[in-house]
């Protein structure tokens, strides 16, 4: 049997990286005793199934997991209120688990599935003026050229056909937040690179992914969608160093 | 006292590795304090990945918070790019728990379980505000205290901190509470500092080097004596009688991040009693304390419960010794609630064939590397340091492994010894070349990995007289051997930077005027010595030049009987005479037992405390030589001598 569970990573915690948060959720289900199923071999591992990873030092409202359990080693069927309650139990505090749920693993990997993410930027050094005017800019333009660093060398790329939907929505004081849905495939576009593409004088105070989105033949949706209103983002509260 | 995090965070996104300064650690605890309890930051002065699974510094940790007069929290050296910035934000060093700034507390407790370290300490001081030498502090800055195996010679650092603590820091944490807690309640007036620090100095186990007067008669020291007649001449270390009595860590911190050591860890007994001449550790750490076995499985498996890891290790200075050892691991690994996805391992290994067989059995799960530390190449190279495995016991080890799987393997030795010669040295990879054809008879992907240190003499062992070697010897010994390994097949070498040995040594026998040379090296910016990136010889020779004081002279000179060594006002128990008659032995190549399971020697870390071994089991674990020389194969049965009356009524008297 497979599970999807869906948890948050906020506050603190955020500045883990997605090694850390992988291993923190192998002790997590071993503190609440799930039946994972292991990889046969020489060196054991848990079969668990990560989704996109998250750059260290961003928060999310939206990551996603996939667990194998071990169908000799359960007993009966599955509580998956329960379960969720007992891995936020084990997991740190701002590691929340929203909703688990049944998941076919024949269908494709959360990697393969996912094709963007709604993210909100925290941008810094912007100006409420100047941030919309680069924003009406560059939804006009056909392309948004960027350099990046790949394997040690430079290498061009365009970010305008992965960048679906920017927009402001929030502006006080010096603090502007952007929103922004960003594709995955074939590669995903960081908000980091985003910000850097708007403008070399910006910078990211803060992000949040929001959502992952699976978008298949003009429907879009999430791959699982929170059983009760999920914790907040509130981005406002961001201070500027 | 405020948390500096809302100042912290935006920094975090521009540093390496943040999940080192946010805390949040599983069994990490937000103290409440308050103006009637004595705050500790307990300061581990190198990286979080090495500083945060230093069991002493949890253990205090959680014994401080139990308290109802005390709170600690915890702290670590800040890597360079934070560093630079809490500077460039002036911002102080703070607390992980509750980023709080370290000035705010009442004591910085460091560890000091290495010398290259040292450094740090210094910058961690400056970071918190505090002017680093203990001379210049005020009664509103926090007292500077450490403990850890460095403080047994802490004059290097004599005028950098206000006290040091000798051995065992269970009991002793409580006695110094309770004297800064009357510090306090005075309401740190000035001039007050000196008070305290005069009563710390008679509290059993501290040492305050202010209130100590150093002499020296040209290069040679003199003496190191009490300025004051309540101050006592000799400071003694402390020891918990019985280990059961602290099952602590009771709750290990399990960091968010991945760190050193990233397992449960279970001290299964303090002390050894093995005799290796080199080892500090083993010599200022007597007697052997055993946790009861009951208490291992409890401790086992409420660990693993509450953590969620899933490898546990028993630690000691030679966990194969420990009494029962086979029915612990043998629980732990059959324990349904494990289902079989825990391994053990068992850090410090003795070399033999029944330490294979158990490591077997607990590597079910997963099989990590196997390590042994034969130290030295030839036997009579291992007389003089009294570490007597025999070929004959590291072979069948070695074929035992190979023979349950294993592929590789690591041995540790030591070059630069006393008396040690080409022979002895080219000796190491006779013994590896062996190694590896044992284990290719087994498979053809048989390795293994030697890494070779330069020996660094230590106090209270019977090598603290040896002159150490150069490095331009060590470089020359280890150019044999990599030389000689080139041609090897299966054979990795490893070695030790000798550069960095040659500062080790310094600073583990140095006496107090080598503080300055630490404080120029820290002021040119040398922190973090230990990483190769960060260490350069240069500043300290640069250092030492203008200190007027000689790399040979304090690490490269053979001591003499009489002289005056700057660790003489303290003791491990040790009485020097058992020390010096040890080192002739050893230059005499002469062994000596285990005193567990044979009669007493009187080396005096019993006899001078009033305590004893406590050990479960009256005959060691079973096979091998038990690191005796001698063939103890039958049975196992080695008699063993409980110390008896005799012993306690000789302390009486």
């Amino acid at each position: 049997m497979r599970v999807r569970a869906r948890f948050t990573k906020q506050g603190k915690v955020r500045f883990t990286s997605h090694r850390d948060v992988a291993r923190l959720w192998e002790r997590a289900l071993r503190k609440a005793s799930v039946p994972v199923a292991y990889t046969a071999g020489f060196s054991p591992r848990p079969r668990l199934h990560f989704g996109l990873a998250l750059s260290t030092g961003h928060e999310s409202l939206a990551e996603y997991l996939d667990i194998d359990l071990d169908g000799e080693r359960l007993d009966g069927p599955v509580d998956l209120e329960k379960l969720a309650v007992q891995l936020s139990n084990a997991l740190p505090e701002g590691i929340l688990v929203t909703v688990a749920a049944e998941a076919d693993r024949s269908a494709d990997s959360l990697q393969q599935a996912v094709t963007s993410c709604t993210w909100s930027i925290v941008v810094g050094g912007a100006t409420r003026a100047a941030l919309a005017r680069r924003i009406e800019q560059v939804l006009d333009t056909p392309s948004l050229p960027v350099t990046r660093e790949r394997k040690g060398r430079q290498v061009s790329d365009d970010l305008r056909p992965h960048l679906i939907s920017l927009q402001l929505t929030h502006a006080e004081h010096d603090t502007c937040v952007l929103e922004a849905e960003l594709g995955t495939q074939p590669r995903s576009v960081r908000p980091t690179e985003l910000v850097a593409a708007l403008s070399p004088e910006w910078t990211e105070l803060r992000v949040c992914r929001l959502q992952q989105w699976i978008s298949h033949d003009g429907d879009r949706h999430e791959p699982l969608v929170p059983w009760r209103t999920e914790p907040s983002w509130a981005p406002t509260e961001v201070r500027a160093p | 006292m405020t948390s500096i995090w809302p100042l912290l965070e935006p920094l975090l996104t521009r540093v390496e590795k943040p999940a080192r300064y946010i805390g949040c650690e599983d069994g990490a605890q937000q103290p409440l304090h308050a103006p009637a309890k004595v705050s500790w930051l307990l300061v581990y002065p190198d990286t979080y990945e090495i500083g945060l699974p230093n069991q002493g510094l949890q253990i205090l940790y959680e014994i401080l918070n139990e308290r109802e007069d005390a709170v600690a929290e915890r702290s670590y050296a800040p890597w360079s790019d934070l560093e630079a910035l809490l500077r460039q934000h002036r911002l102080p060093l703070f607390s992980v728990d509750g980023h709080r700034p370290a000035g705010d507390f009442d004591l910085l407790a460091f560890n000091l379980s290495a010398e290259l370290t040292y450094t740090n300490l210094l910058n961690c001081v400056d970071l918190a505000g505090v002017p680093v030498r203990s001379e210049d502090r005020r009664p509103e800055h926090p007292l500077v205290i450490a403990g850890g195996h460095c403080t047994y010679n802490p004059e290097p650092l004599g005028d950098y901190v206000d006290a040091v603590v000798l051995g065992d820091g269970e009991e002793v944490v409580g006695a110094i509470t309770e004297v800064v807690a009357e510090w306090k309640a005075s309401g740190r007036t000035e001039g007050s500092r000196q008070q305290v620090l005069r009563e710390l100095s008679k509290v059993p186990g501290v040492y305050v080097p202010a209130m100590y007067e150093v002499t020296y008669d040209g290069p040679k020291l003199v003496s190191i004596a009490p300025r004051y007649p309540d101050v006592p001449a000799q400071v003694e270390k402390r020891t918990i009688a019985d280990l059961a009595a602290w099952p602590y860590p009771k709750n290990q911190l399990v960091p968010l991040t991945e760190v050193v050591h990233d397992r449960l860890n279970v001290e299964v007994f303090r002390g050894c009693t093995r005799g290796c001449r080199f080892c500090q550790a083993g010599m200022i750490t007597r007697p052997v304390r055993e946790r009861p076995a009951q208490q291992v499985r409890t401790m086992v498996a409420e660990g693993l419960r509450r953590t969620g890891y899933d490898e546990v290790a028993l630690t000691s200075l030679s966990t194969a010794d420990f009494s029962g050892i086979e029915s612990v691991v043998g629980g732990i690994i059959d324990d349904p609630v494990n289902c079989g996805q825990v391994s053990v391992s068992l850090p410090s290994l003795r070399v033999d064939a029944f330490t294979v067989g158990v490591a077997a059995q607990l590597q079910k799960a997963r099989r990590t590397g196997l390590t042994f530390a034969p130290e030295a190449g030839t036997w009579r190279m291992r007389q003089v340091i009294n570490k007597l495995i025999r070929e004959e016991d590291l072979y069948e080890a070695v074929d035992a492994a190979y023979g349950q799987g294993w592929r590789r393997m690591k041995l540790y030795f030591l070059t630069g010894l006393p008396t040690e010669t080409d022979e002895d040295t080219m000796g190491i990879l006779e013994l590896v070349r062996n190694c590896v054809q044992i284990g290719q008879r087994h498979t053809r992907a048989a390795s293994v990995t030697a890494s070779v240190g330069g020996f660094v003499p230590k106090p209270f062992t019977p090598f603290q007289w040896f002159g150490q070697n150069t490095v331009a010897e060590l470089s020359r010994k280890l150019s044999l051997l990599r030389e000689a390994a080139r041609r090897e097949r299966g054979v990795q070498l490893k070695w030790h930077d000798p550069r960095a040995t040659l500062v080790e040594g310094l600073l583990s026998r140095g006496d107090r005027r080598v503080g300055r040379v630490i404080e120029r090296v820290w002021r040119q910016g040398g922190t973090f010595q230990e990483w190769s990136e960060h260490f350069r010889l240069e500043r300290w020779n640069e250092a030492m030049a203008a200190e007027g004081l000689s790399m040979d002279w304090y690490v490269h000179r053979h001591r003499t009987e009489d002289e005056a060594l700057p660790w003489d006002h303290l003791s491990a128990g040790l009485h020097k005479d058992f020390l010096w008659q040890d080192w002739r032995d050893a230059l005499d190549e002469v062994g000596l037992p285990d005193c567990r399971w044979t009669p007493c020697y009187d080396c005096g870390a019993c006899t001078g405390y009033g305590i004893e071994h406590r050990v479960a089991s009256a005959v060691p674990p079973a096979g091998g030589s038990q690191g005796t020389g001698q063939d103890l194969r039958s049975e196992g049965d080695v008699l063993v001598r409980f110390l008896g009356r005799r012993s306690l009524g000789a302390a009486a008297t």
